[in-house]
């Protein structure tokens, strides 16, 4: 099965797109572009299971997302669904559909937060 | 002919800057991992090549990045560095307990051996240590665990450790200092540690002379003179020549004693260079104009050094890492500032050039004598 944008689902598994921001993309030998990771995360796709099926694939995108133990979200990291902010619900909670069908990206976002 | 290679962390990136031995003109690296802030990186003394770097983010946390060729390519190294056993707390700026919570890696030492053994000086403070070239971690744990841990707070730049110096010879004795706990020594490999703050005088505590409590800022030592000790203490210059045991104030006639460099001179181990900063308030050099002293005595007896460095309208400051020697015969000193200048100088520090004004602040210097 074909979701949106060549992105393939299975019954027991989706292509997720997965959006970096760049120090992530880098960090993971990515290419700087702009462009969405798609990452075949098993059911049921949450933020949990699409962090870590990432982490598996990029083990040194271990920590710089999440804590390596407790697994709580780094604070200046946000995570964005579908225009909605998904960053304080349960990471266990199912993912809207349309990012299942890889219409929408799962983006994990680094906060605007100054600094110098 | 020999060369030097000074490793260079900013709060934006690393660069590697590069010359021959005359240390005249220089290649400056394009940022590499721009945008993180990269407080260390150092080569290892039994293969230069291997390098590590500590790269670390507000937003995505503590990364140990390794490069095997001299800083060309980068591999990311395992990042995680756990507290042994239950942590426990220390305090905070208000005397309150706080939780132990690792945050960064202030400064890396590399075996004086083993390109794959390294001690990571962490804040919160602690010490870890790799022998497998970073895939893993481990804390040196007797260091925490030490009676006084439970006491220590932390300074204005956080509870971190951000010195730690190698017996040239005798791989059992380590010296470590932290801000703002003080200084501590290791002569069993790390088992057991000591305070070694005996005659540091800190008049901001209840009790100045108090076991712990000092803001050291940094300690330097000549491998030839391992015994004899350089600090720069938050306020004073201090020597000691007995690992630390006992300290005396050398501040001499230095303008102002607050500061965060001290170095020693690659091959004269009584001649050491600090660049004195006004106060803890207004970190800047006095009066504008950026000097940095020199004693040939071991201190009390200190001249300016100015030549070439900015005499007006700067306002810069030094950090505790940015200072570094090389070992050509003419030792060559080095230091980074706040403003993105690294300033070099070939002779000892009579005179100095400016190698780049224009890098992002510059957070630590290491240099490199390669053949």
């Amino acid at each position: 099965m074909m979701g949106i944008g060549g992105v393939e689902t299975t019954g027991c598994s989706h292509n997720i797109r997965v959006d970096l921001p760049l120090h992530l993309r880098r960090l993971a030998a990515l290419p700087d572009q702009r462009h969405d990771l798609i990452l075949e995360v098993p059911v049921p796709v949450t933020i949990a299971s699409i962090l870590d099926t990432l982490e598996l694939r990029f083990p040194m995108l271990r920590g710089a997302i999440r804590d390596h133990v407790t697994h709580q979200r780094r604070p200046f990291l946000r995570y964005f669904a579908c225009a909605e902010d998904w960053s304080h619900r349960h990471v266990d909670t199912p993912l809207p559909e349309a990012v299942l069908t890889g219409q929408e990206p799962l983006i994990i976002l680094g906060a605007i937060a100054g600094g110098c | 002919m020999s060369h030097v290679r000074l490793l260079i962390g900013t709060r934006k990136g690393a660069f590697i800057l590069t010359s021959d031995g005359s240390r005249r003109t220089w290649s400056i690296s394009e940022p590499h991992f721009p945008g993180w802030e990269i407080y260390h990186l150092k080569g290892s003394p039994a293969d230069p090549d291997h390098i590590y770097a500590s790269q670390t983010s507000g937003w995505f946390g503590q990364q140990i990045q390794s490069s095997q060729d001299g800083g060309l390519t980068w591999s990311p190294v395992n990042n995680q560095f756990l507290y042994a056993g239950s942590p426990g707390v220390h305090q905070s700026h208000d005397g309150t307990a706080q939780p132990w919570q690792f945050k960064r890696i202030w400064h890396l030492e590399p075996s004086l051996h083993d390109p794959d053994s390294v001690l990571a000086g962490a804040e919160d403070a602690g010490l870890f240590q790799t022998s497998d070239g970073g895939l893993h971690w481990t804390e040196i744990s007797g260091l925490r665990a030490s009676e006084s841990g439970p006491l220590w707070q932390p300074g204005a730049g956080g509870l971190c450790l951000h010195t730690i110096l190698l017996h040239p010879t005798d791989p059992e004795r380590i010296v470590i200092a932290i801000s703002a706990a003080g200084a501590f020594r290791t002569d069993d490999a790390g088992k057991t540690w000591k305070p070694i703050n005996k005659g540091l005088v800190s008049q901001y505590l209840p009790d100045p002379t108090a076991e712990i409590g000092h803001c050291v800022h940094h300690i330097a030592m000549h491998p030839q003179r391992p015994n004899t000790l350089f600090m720069q203490k938050h306020w004073d210059v201090m020597r000691s020549d007995d690992a630390g045991d006992h300290w005396t104030k050398i501040s001499g006639n230095l303008p102002t004693d607050f500061g965060f460099v001290i170095d020693v001179h690659a091959h004269q181990p009584e001649t050491i260079y600090v660049v004195p900063i006004k106060s803890d308030s207004e970190h800047f050099p006095l009066d504008g104009r950026l000097q940095v002293f020199r004693s040939r005595s071991g201190g009390n007896e200190w001249e300016p050094l100015t030549t070439g460095l900015p005499q007006q309208h700067c306002y810069v400051n030094v950090l505790r890492d940015a200072m570094a020697v090389d070992t050509l015969e003419e030792c060559g000193i080095y230091f980074g500032t706040t403003g993105g200048q690294v300033y070099c100088s070939s002779d000892g520090g009579d005179s100095w050039n400016a190698i780049t004004h224009d890098l992002p602040p510059v957070l630590s210097v290491e240099a490199q004598t390669l053949p």
